[in-house]
């Protein structure tokens, strides 16, 4: 395969805006800059995350590019199995239905994302009834290969959701997510709804799946340390722009954002003898409809200078390729997480 | 050690449902010290919220205190056992918000929208302190200046929905400490938020015991915010306190199984990307369906046969601050059984 074909997504200067309408005659008085500005690309067998604070547009990215939302402006070029290329952003609805079959979303609630009326059965064959696959065998068949494949036995087949524990559940999502052979797997806070000795199993068979089945996820997260087992990429977000993007690795241990550095920062430890050291933002997220001028993030910003306040920032690459959209990238010699970081008191 | 301020002595709350008994708590013991920091962890179901809510005596119908002793001891040397208290009492209600505060995970179920929260806060202080309004006026100013909100004598007059998820709980912990606790219960206080504002809650928290030396059970579901926080640690596994310990026990010596499972499948900042977690076997059993024996036996790597499985391990002292519920610690003599720590008060 050359390098091109093995990008499965682009998605570039991708917007989504949504109008606020005032008064009686519903004035569009101005705009809510949910997704403003994103780029980036998803490779073949890859796992890209997107992680940030509530707000930053990490699920409306993700809801584009299923096409559950349409998008602003933007191009989200989609590579199918056949080897072409499709800009999903600009599609009809019924050119749609045959990409979606490569596209498939895992969601975040196990409880209100599976029917109680219908049997596991009928959960997990739904889109290849809708797909066409007419015999009832088939779709037999397919259920238990697939059951087998997220590991839960095929006697369970016939019972109803509220049997099932919430890894369970997801496991069943995810089964489901598999039925048409995806390519790519949307996964929105995929675990955030499980227990920790839960959400571990799921983790595994997240990376068990992919090296199976050969699968891209575009992975939609905020808890830090999932996003750290699970992504070969993560693109941080912050009100609607991607702020950084970088192998998992250097962005953890080296950021090139100052979000980012309080990103990580802020995860707490579970480590008793690492309490000190934590640099954390004053203030809040700001406002998505009414952004800050300059970089979104100077009012947060412990290192901010006169030309942030005024000057917005572009996402460049720095001499790693690690992106950035800083102006001091270069000068700051931000903290990542470390064996020792932050300090060990003991 | 201190003498405890608060006292839990077998606990039990059980759910009477039509399909049958859920024992939410079910012999849970420990302490709290003053000044301390007491985090109690555990996965869903492991009845952390609902001791809580006993503490309190809001347990929901169709739950009830069975048995059990709540002993608070007050700065004359009296002991109260709240368990005898009638819930809706005169009495109850002078403990519940005057000497025992509390804050939920639902900032914005927590507060009403009709009042603004001057006055859901001048409320709270006249009904502890025979105060006028303009006195509780001035003093509702002072908490929301305690608790780290901007322009406090504006905010007064403002509604819980103008405010954002981290100030909502920055209310809550003012309404909390309106009546000057001597014991704060904050129930998985930061769960809703996003990481930056998690950790300036908790500052906020840490410096408030530091200042108002109150003592406080923090509940969590989150290792992290567990090892970031608390003093000493109960681990509750199916209503029953399986572990307790110094914070620095818990995290670098732990003795139950499940404690050691549970700190494994935690995923870490520091982990290797694409690497697997450790995981615990099946999910934590459906409340009707409850195991014999030692609750945690059919998921446990070190279940004895005819043992784990028949009867119920009691806990063992394995030093005066450290006890664990395993039949491991008295079988093989590793430490005598011996009472201790927690028939000490008995």
């Amino acid at each position: 395969m050359t390098g091109e074909s093995q990008t499965i997504l682009e998605v570039e200067g991708l917007r989504k805006w949504f109008p606020i309408s005032r008064g009686l005659l519903r004035r569009v008085v101005g705009h809510v800059r949910a997704v403003d500005d994103v780029t980036f690309s998803i490779r073949r067998g890859e796992t890209l995350s997107l992680v940030g604070e509530s707000g930053c547009g990490k699920t409306t990215t993700s809801r584009c590019i299923l096409r559950a939302l349409t998008p602003t402006d933007g191009a989200i070029r989609f590579r199918t199995e056949q080897g072409e290329q499709v800009d999903v952003a600009k599609l009809p609805k019924a050119g749609l239905r045959p990409l979606r079959r490569q596209m498939q979303m895992i969601f975040q609630d196990p409880f209100s994302s599976l029917n109680p009326r219908m049997t596991i059965t009928d959960i997990i064959a739904e889109p290849l009834l809708v797909n066409g696959v007419r015999d009832l065998e088939t779709r037999r068949r397919r259920v238990r290969e697939l059951l087998d494949l997220v590991q839960l036995p095929s006697a369970y087949m016939n019972r109803f959701p509220h049997a099932f524990s919430g890894g369970q559940r997801q496991r069943i999502g995810i089964a489901r997510a598999l039925a048409l052979n995806p390519a790519l797997i949307v996964a929105d806070e995929p675990v955030s709804a499980l227990d920790v000795s839960v959400q571990a199993q799921v983790v595994n068979l997240l990376l068990d799946l992919q090296d199976r089945l050969g699968l891209s996820y575009l992975f939609v997260a905020h808890d830090l340390s999932v996003v750290k087992h699970v992504s070969d990429r993560v693109a941080v977000m912050y009100v609607g722009k991607i702020v950084e993007l970088a192998p998992t690795t250097q962005l953890f241990t080296r950021p090139r954002h100052p979000y980012t550095e309080a990103l990580l920062s802020a995860v707490p430890v579970p480590d008793p003898r690492r309490r000190t050291g934590r640099i954390i933002p004053a203030g809040e997220v700001a406002d998505p409809a009414n952004p800050p001028s300059g970089c979104h993030f100077h009012p947060r910003c412990r290192y901010a200078v006169e030309r942030c306040r005024v000057e917005t920032p572009a996402l460049r690459p720095m001499a790693d390729g690690h992106l950035t959209r800083c102006h001091l990238a270069e000068e700051l010699n931000l903290a990542g997480v470390q064996e020792g970081h932050p300090p060990a008191t003991t | 050690m201190a003498e405890p301020i608060l006292s839990v002595r077998r606990l039990c709350t059980w759910f009477h449902q039509d399909e049958g008994i859920v024992r939410a708590v079910d012999g849970a013991s420990f302490d709290l010290e003053p000044g301390h920091t007491l985090g109690i962890v555990g996965e869903s179901g492991c009845g952390k919220s609902v001791t809580a809510r006993s503490i309190l005596r809001i347990v929901e119908r169709p739950g009830r205190v069975e048995s059990g002793e709540i002993l608070l001891r007050r700065p004359d040397g009296q002991v109260v056992d709240l368990v005898k208290l009638d819930g809706q009492g005169r009495e109850m209600r002078d403990v519940r918000g005057g000497e025992i505060g509390y804050v939920f995970q639902e900032p914005m179920s927590s507060l009403s929208s009709f009042h603004t929260i001057g006055n859901q806060l001048i409320e709270a202080i006249r009904l502890h302190a025979a105060v006028s309004k303009k006195a509780a006026k001035v003093r509702a100013i002072e908490l929301l200046t305690l608790v780290g909100i901007p322009r406090p004598t504006q905010r007064v007059d403002s509604y819980s929905f103008e405010l954002s998820g981290g100030l909502r709980q920055r209310v809550m912990i003012a309404l909390a400490l309106a009546a000057e606790p001597r014991i704060l219960i904050a129930d998985e206080p930061t769960t809703a938020l996003d990481v930056t504002t998690q950790a300036q809650i908790l500052d906020l928290l840490r410096k408030l015991q530091a200042e108002q030396g109150l003592a406080v059970i923090l509940i969590t579901h989150d290792m992290g915010v567990i090892a970031e926080m608390a003093d000493d640690v109960v681990v509750m596994y199916l209503g029953r306190d399986v572990e307790q310990g110094p914070v620095e026990t818990i995290f670098h010596d732990p003795a139950h199984p499940y404690t050691r499972s549970l700190l494994q499948s935690i995923p870490s900042v520091l982990a290797e990307p694409r690497s697997r977690l450790r995981t615990i076997e099946g999910s934590i059993p459906h409340p009707y369906a409850r195991p014999e024996g030692c609750p945690f036996h059919p998921r446990c790597v070190s279940a004895m046969a005819g043992r784990c499985d028949r009867s119920l391990p009691e806990p063992t002292t394995l030093n005066a601050r450290h006890a664990v519920s395993c039949f491991l610690y008295d079988e093989d003599g590793a430490v005598p059984p011996s009472p201790g720590l927690l028939e000490r008060a008995e």
